[in-house]
C-alpha cells in the first residue's frame, strides 16, 4: 500500500482515512450474520451504540477494520459490515499493531474483554498503549469469564464465588483504567453499556484521538454475572456513585446542591491524590476542574483511583486525552525518509563492498 | 598441513630473509581464546582476507551463550574455524591444521581436535600458574612435553603487542586488547594473505577512536613483522585461488543471505515487508540486518514477545504487506498458535526458525535440526504448513525467495528451517543477477467473485472461493470497496468463510487445507551419483549438506559408489522422492536429531531408511559420515 505523507503529531485520529459523502445509517454497518449473544447481554447495547455512532464519522466503510481476540465480546467483528478479524486469545492488539503500522488509511478498532485484554493478553495491551499505536481499543468489562461459562476474571471483585472459586476468589483485581494509565496510555475513557449518550461521547473523542485509545465499557453479563453494575444504573443510587468527567467543568456529582450541581466534588488530597468531599464543606473553589489534556498522567491516575472494587464510586468519561507521537506514524516516517534519502538498489546491496571475480 | 595432493616446496627470498614456501590445496585454521579476546573478529577478518584472495572457504564460529563468561575459564572459550582452499569445499573442516590458542583454557578446550603433527601457536603470556590452575593444568603443558607431537610455536603475544603499540600512548589494558590483531598479522604473514583490507577495516571500525585504530593496525603489522623477522618460522604457505564457476563472488553468512532474500522478496513482489520479531540467539542478526533496509520498504517491529512478533506480521499480511517473523529455539513454540491462525485465515506469512540446541532454552549458540517435527506438526488440529530448509549459508538467499513465493502463491504460512551452523557460517556466494530473480508479484481481489444470480453470495464476495489450480483463496485487502468480509480462527464455511460448525463442512475444510499444501509445486530432487552404480543412497536436509557431500566425495575417492539426495523441500516432499528412494537397496539419513526426517520418510514411503543421528550441538564431521557410509557400502556388498 502506498503510505501517505506524514505530519507529526498534529494529525487527528482519522485524518488519513478516506471519507465518503454518501450518507450512512446504522443498518449499513450490520452484517448478514445472526447475532448470537445471550438474550439481554450488554454486548447488544454496545453493538447498537457502535453501529449508530460510526455513520457520524463519515468514513468509507471498507476502511474500517475490527480486530478481536477470544471471548463473548470478541464475536463483535462478525456482526459488523466492515472488514474484520476474529483472532486468537489475547493477541488482538499485536495483530492490530501490524495492520495499523502497514495501513495508515484504515481506522482500526480492537474489541476485547476483561479476560482477553487483562489476563492472557495483558502484555500486548500495555505495549500497544505504551507505543501509542493508532488503535481504538474497546474493553468490554463484565468482570467474569462468559464464554468459558463463569469463572472469575482479572477484574472480578475479591472473594467472588464462581465455578472455579467455590470458596471465593483470592486475587486482587485490576482497575483497567489505572493499568492503562500506568502504561502511559495517551487516551483513556470509561462508559457504561446502558449509557448510550456517555458511551457515544467517549467513542467520539477516542476516534478523533491520534494514538491508542482505551475505552473500558462496563458490560452486563446476565448469564454469569447478572446485575454486576446495577448499582450504577438504579435511580437513587447511581448519582451517589457515578462521577462523570466533563472537560472544563468542575467534577461534581450526587443529588443537586443549592447551586444546581452535585453535592459532592473531587478535591485534592494528600501528596498527589484526589478525594471526594462535600462541596458545602470544602467550598466550590476547592473542586477540581477536569482537564483530560493534563500531561502528567498522575492526575488521571489519581482520578482512576477514586473508582472502587465495590463500585461505591465509579468515574466515567475521558480521563486522559493527550498528544503524543504514535508508533505507527513514526515507523512509517522512518521508512519514508529512508526511501527519500537512499535509492533501493538491490543489485548493489547483493554485491556488497568486497567482491572478487572468477574469470 | 592436510593436503592430499603433494605439497610443493620452494625456497624464495621473502623480504629480508629466506623462507621456504609450501603450496597447499587447503588449510583449516582455528582461532581460540577467551570470549573477550576478539576471536570472532579475528576469524572474520582472516576469512575476508581469504575471500579477497579468491579462495573457496567455509567458516564455523563456536562461542558460549554467556556474553562474558568468567575470564580464562573453559566456559568462556570462544573459537572461529576457517577452512580455505584452492578448490570448491563443502564444510568448515573436521579438524584444524593450525590451532591458535590465546590462553590455557583455549588450549585445553581445543587441543584434542588438533591432529598429531598439527601446528599450534600459543600466546605464552597467559600461561601463568594461576591461569593454568583455573583450568586444571597441574603442570605447564608448554613445558611438560605433553605437546611434543605438535609443531609448537610459543609467542609472547601480549608483551609483543604492548611493545608494538607503545607510541599510541594507550594504557596497558587497552594495548593488550590488540593482541588478537597481532595473531591475525602473524597468520596473515604465514599464509601470504593480503593485508590492505584488514587495515582499512580497522580504520573504519574505530573511526571515532583513532588511537585505538592506530594501535590495532600497529599490532597487526607487528604480528606480520614478527613472522618475517624472527627465525622461528622457517616455512610459509600458499593456498592458490579456487577455480570456482566464473562470476562475481562475495563472502556471506547464512543470516545475512536470509535477510537479503527477504529484501529481494520485497523488491520482486513489490510489497512492503513487515518483520515482526523478538530478539533471540541466533536469529537476531536477521532483525539487525533487515532494520537497515527501510529504503526497500521494510519495516522491522521489535515486539514485546515472540507472539506479538508473529501477530504483527500476520496483521500486516492481512493488510496486504508481506509479513515475516524470525525466531529460534523456544520462540517457535510460542508462535505455534498464530501459525494456526495463519493456516485458518489462509494469509501469507514467512516464519523463519533458526534452529538451535533444545529442548527448552537448550543450547542457544549451538546448532541442531530438531525442530523438523515441530515445524511439520507442532500445532493443534490438522494444521499443515509448507516447510523448507537451506543447505548452506549462501543457499539461504534462494530458500527465502522460495518460501516467499509459496506463501504468496498459496496464501499460507511457510516455515523456513535454518540452523545455527548455516546462520553463523559463511561461504563465498556467486552474486546473482537480479534480472534472474523470480517474479513474485501478486494480484489482490478487487471485484466480487460469487457467480451472478441466486445461490450462495449471489454476485457478492466469497472470501473462501478457491483458485482451482492452487486452491488459494482470494487476498482481499481492507480498503477494497464491496469486499467487506470477516475472517478468524473459528472454522470457516467453505466459500463464504462464515463461521460453521457443520460436521461435513469441517471435514471438507480440513481436507482442503491439507490438499492445498500437498499440491504445492516443488522441484523434483536430483540424484548425485557420478558412477550411476550406487546401491546406497544418503538422504539429508538442511545444513548437513556440506559434511554429507564431503563424506560422499571421500567414499567415492576410495573407489565406492554412493548416491546423494538433499532435500530443500520437506513439506510437501518433491514428487519424485518416493520413486528415487525405491531405486536403492539402502537409504541412510544422517540428522542432528534423533531421526525426525527418517520417521517421516519411513511413514510416507514405507522405505526401511536407516538413521544416523548425533545431537552434540555441532555439525557432523565429514570423517564420521565417511565411516558411516563406508560401513553401509560394505554392508551392501557383503549381503
Ligand atoms: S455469557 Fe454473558 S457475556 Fe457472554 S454472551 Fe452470554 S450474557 Fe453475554
Amino acid at each position: 500500500m502506498t503510505a501517505v505523507d506524514l505530519g507529526l503529531p498534529q494529525l487527528g485520529g482519522l485524518d488519513l482515512v478516506p471519507t465518503t459523502d454518501e450518507p450512512q445509517k446504522a443498518k449499513d454497518y450490520k452484517s448478514d450474520q445472526e447475532v448470537r449473544w445471550c438474550p439481554g447481554c450488554g454486548d447488544y447495547v454496545v453493538l447498537n451504540a457502535v453501529q449508530s455512532f460510526l455513520p457520524t464519522l463519515g468514513l468509507k466503510r471498507e476502511n474500517i477494520v475490527f480486530v478481536s481476540g477470544i471471548g463473548c465480546s470478541s464475536r463483535f467483528p462478525y456482526y459488523m459490515n466492515t472488514y474484520g478479524m476474529h483472532s486468537i486469545h489475547g493477541r488482538a492488539p499485536a495483530i492490530a499493531t501490524g495492520l495499523a503500522v502497514s495501513r495508515p488509511d484504515l481506522s482500526v478498532w480492537v474489541v476485547t474483554g476483561d479476560g482477553d485484554a487483562l489476563s492472557i493478553g495483558g502484555n500486548h495491551l500495555i505495549h500497544a498503549l505504551r507505543r501509542n499505536v493508532n488503535l481504538k481499543i474497546l474493553l468490554f468489562n463484565n468482570r467474569i469469564y462468559g464464554l468459558t461459562k463463569g469463572q472469575y476474571s482479572p477484574t472480578s471483585e475479591e472473594g467472588k464465588i464462581t465455578k472455579s472459586t467455590p470458596l471465593g476468589s483470592l486475587d486482587h483485581p485490576f482497575n483497567p483504567v489505572s493499568l492503562a494509565l500506568g502504561a502511559e496510555a495517551s487516551f483513556v475513557g470509561r462508559a457504561l453499556d446502558s449509557d448510550r449518550k456517555g458511551l457515544t461521547e467517549v467513542l467520539r473523542q477516542a476516534a478523533a484521538h491520534r494514538g491508542s485509545a482505551l475505552v473500558e465499557i462496563y458490560q452486563n453479563c446476565p448469564i454469569f454475572n447478572d446485575g454486576a453494575f446495577d448499582v450504577l444504573k438504579e435511580a437513587g443510587q447511581a448519582e451517589e456513585r457515578l462521577i462523570p468527567l466533563v472537560d472544563g467543568e468542575p467534577i461534581r456529582f450526587g443529588s443537586p446542591g443549592p447551586d444546581g450541581l452535585g453535592e459532592y466534588g473531587v478535591v485534592r488530597s494528600g501528596f498527589a491524590g484526589l478525594e471526594v468531599a462535600k462541596v458545602s464543606e470544602v467550598g466550590e473553589d476547592a473542586v477540581i476542574v477536569h482537564d483530560s489534556s493534563h500531561h502528567d498522567p498522575s492526575y488521571a491516575f489519581a482520578l482512576s483511583r477514586l473508582s472502587t472494587q465495590d463500585l461505591s464510586h465509579v468515574v466515567t468519561g475521558v480521563f486522559r486525552n493527550v498528544e503524543r507521537s504514535t508508533y505507527d506514524d513514526l515507523a512509517r516516517r522512518q521508512v519514508a525518509q529512508a526511501k527519500e534519502s537512499k535509492t533501493a538498489d538491490l543489485q548493489a546491496l547483493l554485491r556488497g563492498k568486497d567482491t572478487w571475480t572468477v574469470a | 598441513m592436510s593436503t592430499t595432493e603433494g605439497a610443493a616446496k620452494t625456497a624464495v627470498a621473502n623480504g629480508t630473509r629466506q623462507t621456504e614456501i609450501t603450496k597447499l590445496d587447503r588449510v583449516v585454521i582455528r582461532f581460540a581464546g577467551d570470549s573477550g579476546d576478539g576471536m570472532q573478529l579475528t576469524g572474520d577478518r582472516f576469512t575476508s582476507e581469504a575471500a579477497a584472495f579468491g579462495n573457496d572457504l567455509a567458516t564455523q564460529p563456536n562461542f558460549p551463550a554467556e556474553i562474558r563468561a568468567p575470564q580464562g575459564t573453559m566456559a568462556g572459550v570462544s573459537s572461529f574455524q576457517v577452512h580455505f582452499a584452492d578448490y570448491d569445499i563443502l564444510t568448515p573442516g573436521d579438524r584444524p591444521d593450525v590451532l591458535v590458542a590465546m590462553n590455557p583454557a583455549a588450549l585445553k578446550a581445543n587441543i584434542k581436535d588438533l591432529p598429531a603433527g598439527g601446528t599450534l601457536i600459543v600466546n605464552t603470556d597467559e600461561f601463568a600458574k594461576r591461569n593454568l590452575a583455573k583450568v586444571g593444568y597441574d603442570a605447564d603443558p608448554l613445558e611438560d612435553g605433553s605437546l611434543d607431537s605438535y609443531q609448537v610455536f610459543k609467542v609472547a603475544m601480549a608483551t609483543l603487542t604492548i611493545g608494538a603499540v607503545e607510541s599510541t600512548g594507550l594504557g596497558k589494558k587497552d594495548a593488550e586488547r590488540c593482541k588478537n590483531m597481532f595473531a591475525l598479522g602473524l597468520l596473515s604473514w604465514m599464509y601470504h594473505r593480503p593485508t590492505e583490507g584488514t587495515e582499512r577495516f580497522l580504520r573504519e571500525k574505530f573511526a571515532r577512536k583513532p588511537e585505538i585504530a592506530e594501535a590495532n593496525v600497529l599490532a597487526f603489522r607487528a604480528g606480520w613483522n614478527y613472522g618475517e623477522t624472527t627465525e622461528a618460522f622457517a616455512v610459509t604457505y600458499e593456498v592458490a585461488p579456487a577455480k570456482l564457476a566464473p562470476g562475481t563472488y562475495r563472502q556471506i553468512t547464512g543470516n545475512t543471505a536470509l535477510a537479503y532474500g527477504i529484501v529481494a522478496s520485497a523488491v520482486q513482489s513489490k510489497l512492503p515487508v513487515l518483520l515482526g520479531t523478538y530478539p533471540i540467539t541466533p536469529a537476531s542478526d536477521i532483525l539487525h540486518e533487515l532494520s537497515k533496509y527501510k529504503h526497500f520498504g521494510i519495516t522491522t517491529f521489535q515486539a514485546e514477545d515472540e507472539i506479538a512478533g508473529i501477530g504483527a506480521a500476520l496483521g500486516a499480511s492481512y493488510g496486504g504487506a508481506l509479513g515475516v517473523t524470525s525466531t529460534s529455539g523456544p520462540g517457535i513454540a510460542l508462535k505455534a498458535e498464530t501459525i494456526g491462525l495463519g493456516v485458518m485465515t489462509e494469509l501469507p506469512l514467512v516464519v523463519i526458525d533458526v534452529q538451535r540446541g533444545g529442548p527448552s532454552t537448550g543450547l542457544p549458540t549451538k546448532t541442531e535440526q530438531a525442530d523438523l517435527l515441530q515445524a511439520m506438526y507442532g500445532r493443534n488440529g490438522e494444521c499443515p504448513v509448507p516447510v523448507l530448509a537451506p543447505q548452506s549459508p549462501a543457499d539461504c538467499f534462494r530458500t527465502a525467495l522460495e518460501a516467499t513465493k509459496i506463501a504468496l502463491t498459496y496464501r499460507t504460512p511457510v516455515l523456513l528451517l535454518s540452523d545455527g551452523a548455516v546462520a553463523n557460517g559463511s561461504e563465498p556466494w556467486l552474486v546473482p543477477d537480479i534480472a534472474d530473480l523470480p517474479d513474485l508479484t501478486v494480484e489482490f481481489a478487487t471485484e466480487p467473485n460469487a457467480p451472478e444470480g441466486g445461490g450462495e453470495g449471489g454476485g457478492g464476495f466469497l472470501p473462501y472461493l478457491r483458485d482451482p489450480e492452487t486452491l488459494a483463496r482470494p487476498w482481499a485487502l481492507p480498503g477494497t470497496p464491496g469486499l467487506q468480509h470477516r475472517i478468524g480462527g473459528l472454522e470457516k464455511a467453505d466459500r463464504t468463510g462464515n463461521i460453521s460448525y457443520d460436521p461435513d463442512n469441517h471435514d471438507r475444510m480440513v481436507r482442503l487445507r491439507q490438499a492445498k499444501v500437498d499440491g504445492i509445486q516443488v522441484p523434483d530432487v536430483t540424484v548425485d551419483d557420478p558412477s550411476g552404480k550406487a546401491q546406497v543412497l544418503v538422504l539429508g536436509w538442511g545444513s548437513s549438506y556440506g559434511p554429507i557431500g564431503a563424506a560422499c566425495r571421500r567414499v567415492r575417492k576410495l573407489g565406492h559408489s554412493v548416491a546423494q539426495v538433499h532435500l530443500r523441500h520437506l513439506n510437501p516432499f518433491p514428487a519424485n522422492l518416493g520413486e528415487v528412494l525405491a531405486g536403492y537397496s539402502k537409504v541412510i539419513i544422517p540428522e542432528m536429531n534423533l531421526g525426525q526426517l527418517a520417521m517421516l520418510i519411513r511413514a510416507r514411503y514405507l522405505v526401511d531408511a536407516q538413521s544416523y543421528t548425533k545431537v552434540a550441538g555441532l555439525p557432523f564431521k565429514a570423517e564420521e559420515l565417511q565411516n558411516v557410509l563406508l560401513d553401509a557400502v560394505k554392508g551392501v556388498h557383503a549381503a
